[in-house]
């Protein structure tokens, strides 16, 4: 069993107070990704995790264990590296191995389980190799090597993707997923790009200005956020969220005073040439600003009275003109209210259904 | 630039280059030269840099002319141990410095980097007193201790150690390396361009010292080669340079082998440190 619960952490480097009040349970076998902006706290978080870095306040439990004085070494965590950390005067198999000495595993047990690991991340033909004779994807299938041969039960990772090239860290995700299946440990994964958040996690922590915004499934957060950060972190484009003065005059009914600001998904906007009135839909009329065609889908930058705006649009012909109408269903607009959290008891939302990124409107 | 000015720059570069070479090189062939001499030809007018018969008999008399056997393992034993000592403190004292932040550490590295402005002449003499109530005046000890670390090779190596990434450092920590692992296995491979380039330093200066081995010993059981060459000038009617530079050949081949094996490990290690 390996749940990680922090317990009111609190961390503050010299006077400034990076992380107040925290509190998160990660729970054992799961993939959680902390996501966030930089400076947010979510390398901190994990740092503190691994006892890198000591809480100025607060309780950390491993498993059944209260680890506030354990040495990084033996609260049985494996940690990857953004920048892989292999130490360069040591070969491949010497780096995998090193972890292993320390815990005075004896000799043949070491060579039985680097031949292992290194077949499963096919590094086998490299053990003699220097780091610095690999490429930036051996190197970091070394320090993945690396973590997994102490068989911990907890991995932590800190953004190990974002030296890797795009095509190459899709196919690190895609392994990492599969590894984390395979070995079933918990996996606590670091990144500040949501997309790797949403791809990854089986829950995603969502953190600003150290303090967790939102902790839930992926579809969860992306369906049902907390407030207008989590609302416009998770999502590309973001969601369109406008204040009530902006958007009010196209609304039929009334909107309650508690409604801050109003937020719909691109894509649940539908685009249209002619201007004709839909029952129980926002509408008004834009100037597409930009077209991004990225193949499956388009997304369009516009410009209405109301402000810029983002819609999305799926398997549709890419639209040319210049001013067009924009409806938005009632049911798929997002409340919030004066200090940015929604406003759920206004939304008519439970016609609303829950659909996932590709939805959408034909 | 035109091609032709160029080359004239090319032309000036090289030789001063070569004057620069020659100013270095010269006495030391002038010294090889010498020491292969018979005592005739080292007075002879003009002086002559092939000598017509190598006269290998002068090694042979410089060697017997004193207990250089004796001078020679003083030597060994003191330059090496000297190095051993100093390799020992910095690396500590540079990790500490270099990696920890404790009371008081700003103020003891400025009184370490101070001591490098007070020269050895200043403090031989408290030094001397000190060796002398130890009872040590005459043992190679005296020559030992009192270079038992070094400000430099701390400020050299701390500079070094700070280069290293952190999270090297923490990969080692959640490897469950402990600190002395670190230093050994991390620390020093990273440092060893500095680690390299210090022992030579080290090593030629000590191996050269002529005035503290004089200063702490009388007799010839605890005396160097320096003190041991040094004294073939006093011959009776004027210096046998001959004699003297072939006792100069025997101290110096020591530092040539040493360099050269030295040379090729700062190239290798130089290799090493290509991290990203």
């Amino acid at each position: 069993m390996a749940q990680i619960v922090l317990k009111q952490i609190e961390k503050s480097f010299k006077q400034e107070k990076i992380i107040e009040n925290l509190n998160v349970t990660i729970e054992d076998g799961s993939f959680t990704v902390l996501v966030g902006p930089s400076g947010c706290g979510k390398s901190t978080t994990l740092r503190m995790i691994a006892g890198l870095e000591q809480q100025s306040g607060g309780e950390i439990w491993i498993g059944d264990k209260c680890v506030n004085g354990v040495e990084p070494g033996k609260r049985n965590v494996a940690m990857v590296f953004q920048n892989y950390a292999l130490y360069p005067m040591m070969t491949v198999k010497e780096n995998i191995e090193f972890g292993l000495v320390n815990r005075k595993v004896p000799k043949q047990e070491r060579e039985r389980l680097i031949k292992e690991i290194t077949e499963i991340v096919g590094l086998s033909e490299y053990l003699n190799k220097k780091p610095q004779a690999l490429s930036g994807g051996q190197r970091q299938r070394v320090a993945l090597a690396r973590a997994m041969v102490k068989n911990p039960a907890v991995f932590l990772m800190d953004e190990p993707l974002s030296n890797l090239d795009a095509k190459l860290r899709h196919q690190m995700r895609t392994e990492l997923i599969q590894l984390h299946k395979r070995l079933g440990a918990t996996f606590v994964f670091v990144t500040h790009d949501q997309v790797e958040a949403m791809s990854m996690g089986d829950r995603i922590v969502i953190m600003n200005k150290g303090q967790i915004q939102q902790a839930d499934s992926p579809m969860k957060i992306y369906d049902d956020p907390d407030n207008v950060f989590t609302a416009q972190f998770i999502g590309t484009p973001p969601m369109n969220v406008i204040h009530r003065e902006a958007i009010f005059p196209y609304m039929e009914g009334q909107l309650h005073s508690d409604i801050h600001q109003v937020g719909f998904r691109p894509e649940k906007a539908m685009m249209t040439m002619e201007k004709k009135p839909i029952a129980g839909c926002v509408q008004f009329s834009a100037r597409i600003l930009t077209r991004e065609t990225l193949g499956a889908e388009i997304i369009y930058q516009l410009e209405a009275k109301l402000g810029l705006v983002a819609v999305k649009s799926f398997l549709k012909p890419l639209e040319f003109a210049n001013e067009v109408q924009i409806s938005v269903p009632m049911k798929d607009l997002y409340y919030f209210d004066h200090e940015g959290k929604r406003a759920r008891q206004y939304e008519r939302s439970e016609e609303r259904e829950l659909v996932a990124l590709g939805g959408g409107y034909a | 630039m035109t091609t032709a000015s160029k080359s004239i720059v090319r032309v000036l570069n090289v030789t001063a280059m070569l004057v620069l070479v020659a100013i270095f090189v010269i006495p030391f062939l002038w010294m090889i030269s010498t020491s292969l001499k018979s005592y005739s030809e080292t007075v002879i007018f003009p002086p002559k840099w092939i000598p017509s018969e190598i006269m290998w008999s002068n090694f042979a008399a410089a060697w017997n002319s004193g207990p250089f056997l004796k001078y020679l393992m003083n030597s060994v034993v003191v330059s090496i141990s000297i190095l051993l000592l100093q390799f020992t403190t910095i690396t500590l004292a540079a990790y500490a410095f270099a990696r920890y932040s404790f009371k008081g550490d700003k103020l003891l590295f400025g009184i370490t980097m101070v001591t490098l402005m007070i020269p050895g002449q200043l403090i031989f003499l408290p030094v001397y007193l000190l060796m002398s109530k130890w009872g040590l005046i005459n043992n190679l000890l005296a020559l030992i201790l009192p270079f038992s670390s070094s400000a430099f090779g701390i400020f050299m190596l701390r500079q070094s150690f700070k280069q290293v990434q952190e999270e090297l450092i923490e990969a080692a920590r959640l490897d469950d390396a402990p600190e002395w692992k670190i230093i050994l296995k991390i620390m020093v491979p990273m440092a060893r361009p500095t680690l390299v380039t210090f022992a030579l330093f080290s090593f030629i200066a000590h191996w050269n010292d002529y005035f503290w081995p004089l200063v702490m010993t009388t007799s010839d059981a605890a005396r160097t080669l320096p003190i041991g060459i040094s004294k073939l000038r006093e011959v009776d009617g004027g210096a046998a340079w001959h004699i003297l530079m072939a006792g100069n050949m025997i101290l110096v081949i020591p530092i040539l082998i040493v360099f050269s094996f030295a040379q090729r490990q700062i190239i290798k290690a130089f290799v090493y440190s290509g991290v990203k």
